[in-house]
């Protein structure tokens, strides 16, 4: 119960990150979401077995965290938090891909354990690139970002919606599971409680949605939301999202370590 | 001024499982009227609410609107006419910020950006929450809520507002705040709610609806003064009266249960 419940307030925190001023913020919200769709590409179009080639993208999320003036603690926190699923999907890989690849002294290491190590620095660099985004930029400012630039309305009204009402929902959640729990002396939600609980949660935003649509309808809704808006993409816009992107290009066609490694030895 | 009449004749609906909610329903209320509706759960005020924008059609009866009856062809007119304020403020501020609700429909009916933004800033200043415009609506307090889902209707200049249990779940301070401030307007309003304490502050006529009928139609002082027909209706005197003993005229409420 208590992790609901935080689990509400932790998504408010995003929000409040969004509401502070840097440079990053300050960007457009189109310029950071190209940015980050980029380097999400980047990342995953590298080959399955890459670990050394992937090392530099780590810079990018360090540097915007670092401008925006977050604390690293939380997004490592989050990436914590998430990596269970990760690990599930990449534990298999070591068990089925036992071809060795390299050795490291007396230890062979196949090509799964490398594969694996991988899957999590991908999850680890895509992950954060997301957060950071959401965290500079805010939820609904990255929907309308995403609508100017061409995803249809469909998909981001959804978004926004889903953003709007995930406090409200998860209240009457956290209400249904406290008003259980107070009552169940300690005993965990049983499958036969937890069947009516989820079906009363769908029941009632089945209603909510029935009211607010009636709450739109009688505002004029005709099935396009408008909004006033009006965000510039500005030159500094323009020259972050080439440099980024030509810095991440750069991470991407040239292995920076080995280079730096041969670079290194060519010297000594 | 005959825009701003609300005229019911007949008025019946049955909900599609059958269930008769409005039994025969008629009543007319001219411009400017503060009107309550009054009555036990599930007496039928909100079905019939529903049925003053249009949402619900009737089964039988008619709707009429100023000089507009309501059917398919009218609806917009007359929603841009009739602004309904939710109980639950949640269901009705569904924006990310609470600007962009109170712009949602001027935008709609097509205005110039500059007109919107103006009919928002003036919608918000009326209900007095102008500095919470950037706030997203979760992060507001049920009084903070109630104020924004006002100023959300008024952009839209309606001139009638229809409101349900615009009291529920108020602190008092908020409470006495928003009746004040329904005080100051000068739309016809037609208010569902349990606060009859609230009625005698804000409403000069007071309809009793029970089982789907008209039980009372008349002042709230005449109405709220019959202890035989607010018992019928459910209903108690408010609490205000009952302590005085000329209004009470000792009738006998129910007495709460023991334990």
């Amino acid at each position: 119960m208590a992790n609901i419940e935080s689990g509400i307030y932790d998504i408010g925190y995003l929000d409040r990150m969004a509401d502070r001023s840097s440079i990053i913020h300050k960007l457009d919200a189109r310029a950071k979401v190209l940015t980050t769709i980029f380097f999400v590409i980047m990342v995953v179009s590298t080959d399955k077995y890459e670990i050394a080639g992937l090392v530099p993208f780590i810079i990018m999320p360090i540097i915007l965290i670092s401008l925006a003036g977050f604390s690293y603690s939380y997004f490592l926190h989050k990436l914590v938090l998430v990596s269970p699923f990760v690990l599930f999907v990449a534990i298999f890989n070591p068990y089925f891909d036992r071809v060795p690849l390299c050795n490291l002294g007396p230890i062979t290491v196949s090509g799964g354990w490398v594969s694996f190590v991988s899957i999590l620095l991908r999850f680890s660099l895509t992950v954060t690139a997301a957060l950071v985004l959401i965290a500079s930029t805010g939820f609904p400012q990255v929907c309308r970002a995403l609508e100017q630039m061409g995803v249809p309305r469909v998909f981001t009204v959804q978004l926004l919606f889903l953003y709007r009402y995930i406090f409200v929902l998860m209240e009457e959640g956290v209400r249904m599971i406290r008003s259980h729990n107070l009552r169940s002396f300690g005993r965990k939600i049983q499958y036969s409680v937890y069947k009516h609980l989820a079906g009363n949660l769908l029941l009632r935003t089945i209603d909510r949605a029935n009211r607010i649509h009636m709450a739109m309808l009688c505002r004029g809704f005709d099935g396009e939301i408008r909004t006033l808006h009006t965000n510039k993409f500005e030159k500094k816009d323009l020259i972050f999202v080439i440099a980024t992107c030509s810095l991440l290009t750069i991470f991407r066609f040239v292995n920076l370590p080995q280079l730096g490694g041969t670079l290194f030895l060519r010297l000594f | 001024m005959s825009h701003h009449i609300v005229e019911v004749k007949d008025l019946r609906f049955t909900y599609p499982d059958g269930t008769v909610a409005l039994k025969s329903i008629s009543f007319r209320i001219n411009h400017g009227e503060s009107v309550a509706l009054v009555g036990a759960n599930g007496a039928g005020k909100s079905t019939l609410l529903l049925h003053l924008n249009g949402y619900l059609s009737p089964s039988e009866g008619t709707v009429r609107i100023g000089d507009i009856p309501l059917n398919k062809k009218t609806i917009k007119d007359v929603r841009k006419t009739v602004g309904m304020v939710f109980q639950d403020s949640d269901d009705q501020l569904f924006m990310s910020k609470v600007y962009d609700d109170v712009a949602f429909g001027p935008l709609n009916l097509g205005l110039t950006a500059e007109e919107v933004n103006s009919r928002v800033i003036a919608a918000l200043k009326t209900v007095d929450v102008e500095h919470l415009k950037d706030r997203p609506p979760y992060k507001l307090s049920g009084g903070q809520k109630k104020r924004a889902a006002i100023a959300s209707v008024l952009s839209m200049s309606p001139a009638i507002l229809v409101m349900d249990e615009p009291t529920a779940g108020l602190d008092p301070r908020s409470r006495r705040q928003l009746i004040n401030l329904l005080h100051g307007f000068e739309h016809t309003k037609i208010i569902a709610t349990h606060d009859l304490d609230m009625v005698m502050d804000l409403c000069d006529r007071t309809i009793i609806i029970h089982g789907g009928e008209v039980l009372g139609d008349g002042p709230t002082a005449d109405i709220f003064s019959d202890p035989t027909l607010l018992s019928a209706g459910h209903l108690e005197q408010p609490l205000r009266m009952q302590s005085c003993p000329v209004c009470a005229k000792g009738h006998q409420w129910e007495k709460p249960l023991m334990a």
